[in-house]
């Protein structure tokens, strides 16, 4: 198998940096999409982590967590772009700042 | 060695990627690096004997919901160019940068601080002879049985829901209610 | 006969509760009957214990009778008692007594008039008020009877209200007591603080262990009290607009018993004042004898009958306090309850008069109704000797011990107080002159008899009262018996009272005696030989005999036509003290009141309005974090993850 001695920190730095990125993405941009898809890259660097703890300890666990986070995942993907999809109808062009009726 | 040399390459690609989603100003673009970071994130699942899951990263990520996403995109026509260079929230891009700036910064020297301290495992080590997908099937279906129950349910809701939503109502159908339950754009302006 | 000492103000308390909710269904008389007989039962349980007291050794003369547990706050023990000791029946003696012949006279008197019942509940109140007053075994009480007897001259004032007039006399007597009352409380609350305790017993025990500094801002305090109670010299304004009260309250209130209440208290609170500085008992001497010559030169000058004895009242007043200022505490309650009598006597046949003469007050209009009301007449001119202190009537014995004692202190004060003497001589005999002999001026139109007058009222637009028949004249009649008989019984009383304490012999001094235990911290000593003692009363004597002298001879023989330089406008308007008052109030003063006024309004207030608008432009302002916007507030939830992640390290970290 393949041999290193890579540990865990890098792997994790790298997480933290892919989740930072999502985080800041989904602070700056406004189409619903792109968000929602910011927010699927900060799952993916999640599941990132899982599998390095996986790895660094030993337990399956960790990857059977990714198995099921991938599965929700999808699912909330689905609903998620069924709930746009439906908004859009409506309202052609909405994005997020849209929703401003609570303005104090 | 030859990890370190892998870790770099997917990491870059992951990044790149990353980067193009918040970056891009057209969506199929984004959509399009997310693929990459997704391929990428496989690799390193690869490098991090996680085969079987590197497998399903490809074929569910990748495959269905990037396409989802791209059906999505088409069909609701915001392919065209988002006008991203003036933000209208004064001060929205800067603090998110900076808030994005700041969380790493910390996470990072959490996870240079910390010494990793979870306990191995004593039920489910990683044995490295057996197949990945023995492993984590023998772990599925036994530990986590419930759980796997309950996501096919969740998948089942989701599925159901997701076609609830987006239906187009008929005016033909008696227990309709007439028309949507959304209010018309102009209605709701503040 | 000790268990019986809380019926002493029980009882009018129970009429005054009585008469409140029933006293317009009895009506008149029956109201008026009730309320007497309360006081009067009040008088014969006050007779018994005192006849008690008497039988019991000269040391152990103390009842107490503690009813209940009234303030029990932390270090404050204040319990509702009574302490019947010989200074306090003494007066409850001669405040029963006298209270009891004025509602006899009261019914009499307000025969006719709409609040009849009304009258006698405020009556019953202030004889219970009183009681209390001179009753309580602390401060408190005493405070409480001092207040009540307060409010009820207030009412009883503005009895007849509906006179703008009326109204303003019992305001300015409530606020000029007032002052007063502010003296007291802060007396109070300093001796609490000094000696822990404020029932009299405990106040005699504790005051040697006084300094003089505190005793000294304690005694001033209740000084003031006193001059507020008891109308001495900055605050006595109020005493000759109480006049416009029904007479009956003034014979009760104004001369024999709420006035009193000053001096009470000073002889009360004697061994405070014994630990106070010397110039305390010379403050309070200098202030009597200036009060009892200014208030006897405005009475010379006076035309309505009532006002010539208010003013007089004030003067004798001021000899209270001279005597006490002269440490004769004995002389002053012997004057005290002599002044008692003969002036309720004098009050109630001035009213007796005003009756008589269908409501006219002016001495201008009465002369010679000695023939026409005899009763009245006499036992007036009985009183009229009495208060000139002409023996053996009892005012002479008693003013005669205080002038006394002021010799023995300053022969200046003695002076004036010898001065005052003659002045009360004179301006009494020109009363009972103007009044009782000479020619009638009633039976002739206004206009004929007294000119002065008659111009004088055109120019205020005062009309002749109702009791003035068609041609212009008054038909004065003698008043019924309700109103003659305490006439006669109080001019016994001013008669005899002398025999009190006659000075002379040590075996008559039964006063002295009797308040031995309560007075004996100040009582000073007389090193005044025998001979100083007979020339000074020879002299008084014939001081009181040369005001009367002179008086005939200006208003009964008309030998002498002084009158006019004698009755000057500066006598007549009180030597403008009142239009000062009123000035400077109206000027300075209300500058001051506004001055505050706006300090409240914007300082005090405004403070208060500018926390409250800085408490609205604050949250205006942090309303703004609520943009609606729910990229703003991912944000906001962005940066608490990083707050977050920070805390955790700080905690790792250091």
């Amino acid at each position: 198998m393949i041999v290193g001695a890579v540990g865990a920190t890098p792997y994790l730095l790298l997480s933290a940096l892919l989740f930072s990125i999502g985080a800041a993405g989904l602070l700056i941009r406004r189409n619903a999409l792109v968000m929602f898809m910011c927010v699927e890259l900060m799952l993916n660097a999640v599941n990132l982590s899982f599998v390095t703890f996986a790895r660094e300890l030993d337990d399956l666990g960790g990857q059977v967590a990714v198995f099921f986070v991938l599965v929700v995942a999808a699912a909330e993907v689905v609903v998620g772009l069924g709930i746009i999809v439906s908004i859009f109808r409506r309202r052609p062009g909405a994005t997020a700042d849209d929703l401003s009726v609570l303005k104090g | 060695m030859v990890e370190w040399f892998v870790f770099l390459v997917g990491g870059a690609v992951c990044v790149a990627g990353a980067i193009g989603v918040i970056a891009s100003k057209n969506s199929v673009h984004s959509a399009l690096s997310l693929v990459g970071t997704l391929f990428g994130i496989a690799v390193l699942f690869v490098a991090q004997d996680a085969e079987f899951l590197a497998a399903v990263q490809v074929i569910v990520y990748a495959g269905s919901i990037i396409v989802l996403f791209l059906f999505v995109i088409m069909r609701l026509g915001v392919d065209r160019t988002e006008e991203i260079t003036v933000d209208p929230l004064t001060g929205q891009r800067t603090a998110g940068i900076v808030a994005g700036v700041l969380l790493f910064v910390g996470l990072g020297t959490i996870i240079a601080l910390g010494a990793v301290t979870g306990a191995p495992s004593a039920t489910a080590e990683v044995d490295l002879a057996v197949p990945n997908v023995e492993q984590i099937a023998r772990e599925i279906f036994t530990d986590y049985i419930f759980a796997f129950e309950i996501t096919s349910v969740l998948l089942i809701i989701a599925v159901v829901g997701a076609v609830s939503l987006a239906r187009l109502r008929r005016d033909a159908f008696v227990d309709d209610v007439s028309g949507d339950d959304l209010p018309e754009s102009d209605e709701v302006t503040a | 006969m000790q268990d019986l000492i809380w019926l002493i103000p029980a009882l009018p308390l129970a009429g005054f509760a009585f008469l409140v909710f029933f006293g317009k269904r009895l009506g008149e008389p029956a109201a008026g009957w009730l309320a007497t007989a309360a006081v009067g039962g009040s008088f014969l349980a006050t007779v018994g214990v005192f006849l008690s007291l008497r039988g019991e050794a000269e040391a152990d003369r103390q009842y107490t009778q503690t009813l209940f547990e009234w303030l029990p706050v932390g270090g404050l023990q204040v319990d509702m008692g009574f302490l019947v000791d010989p200074l306090s029946i003494s007066m409850a003696l001669f405040v029963t007594g006298i209270a009891t012949l004025i509602h006899l006279y009261s019914i009499g008197y307000m025969h006719g008039d709409p609040k009849f019942s009304k009258f006698f509940v405020y009556l019953n109140l202030f004889v219970f008020s009183m009681l209390m007053l001179v009753l309580g075994d602390n401060l408190l009480v005493t405070f409480l009877g001092w207040e009540g007897v307060g409010a009820c001259s207030y009412l009883l004032i503005s009895f007849w209200h509906d006179s703008e007039a009326n109204a303003s006399a019992g305001k300015k007597a409530f606020v000029t007591n007032r002052i007063g009352d502010f003296g007291f409380m802060v007396a109070m609350f300093f001796t609490f603080s000094a000696l822990g305790t404020i029932s009299y017993t405990g106040i005699v025990d504790a005051s040697p262990s006084l300094s003089t500094t505190t005793a000294t801002v304690i005694a001033v305090m209740l000084f003031i009290g006193a001059c507020g109670k008891s109308a001495q010299l900055p605050l006595f304004v109020w005493l000759p607009d109480a006049m416009a009260g029904p007479t009956p309250v003034s014979a009760l209130i104004h001369a024999a018993t709420m006035v009193t209440g000053g001096v009470y208290l000073l002889a009360r609170m004697n061994p405070v004042i014994a630990e106070a500085a010397t110039w305390i008992p010379w403050m309070i001497a200098i202030v009597g004898a200036i009060t009892a010559l200014v208030a006897a030169t405005i009475a010379v000058a006076q035309n309505d009958i009532k006002k010539v004895l208010a003013y007089s009242t004030v003067s004798q007043l001021g000899y209270m306090f001279l005597a006490i200022g002269s440490g004769a505490y004995v002389a002053a309650v012997f004057h005290m309850i002599t002044h008692a009598f003969f002036k309720a006597l004098l009050f109630l046949g001035s009213g007796s008069v005003i009756h008589g003469m269908h409501g006219e007050q002016d001495m201008r209009r009465m002369g010679a109704l000695r023939k026409l009301m005899p009763i009245t007449g006499v036992t007036f001119i009985i009183g009229w000797l009495a208060i000139a202190g002409i023996p053996p009537f009892a005012g002479f014995w008693s003013k005669d011990e205080i002038l006394l004692f002021t010799f023995a202190k300053s022969p200046i004060l003695w002076a004036m107080g010898f001065v005052t003497a003659i002045l009360t001589a004179f301006y009494m005999s020109r009363q009972v002159f103007m009044v009782f002999f000479g020619e009638p001026k009633w039976d002739r139109p206004l206009a004929e008899a007294a000119p002065e007058l008659a111009a004088e009222r055109e120019a205020s637009g005062v009309h002749e009262g109702h009791g003035v028949g068609p041609s212009g004249q008054i038909h004065p009649h003698e008043s019924s018996w309700t109103m003659t008989l305490p006439l006669v019984v109080l001019a016994f009383c001013a008669a005899v009272a002398g025999g009190l304490n006659i000075p002379i012999w040590d075996a008559t001094k039964h006063l002295e005696h009797w308040l031995y235990p309560v007075i004996q911290f100040d009582e000073a000593d007389l090193s005044v030989a025998t001979g100083t003692k007979v020339g000074l009363a020879l002299l008084a004597i014939v001081g009181a005999a040369s005001g009367l002298l002179l008086a005939v001879l200006v208003y009964l023989k008309r030998r002498l036509d002084v009158a006019h330089k004698v009755e000057q406008p500066l006598f007549a308007k009180g030597w403008y003290y009142d239009s000062a008052i009123a000035s400077f109030m109206g000027g300075p003063g209300r500058k001051a009141f506004d001055a505050v006024a706006r300090f409240d309004k914007h300082i005090v207030d405004g403070a208060v309005n500018a926390v409250a608008s800085g408490v609205g432009q604050g949250s205006a302002k942090g309303r703004l974090i609520q943009t609606g916007y729910v990229r703003n507030y991912a944000l906001a939830m962005a940066l608490g993850v990083v707050v977050i992640t920070a805390l955790l390290l700080s905690k790792a970290v250091f």
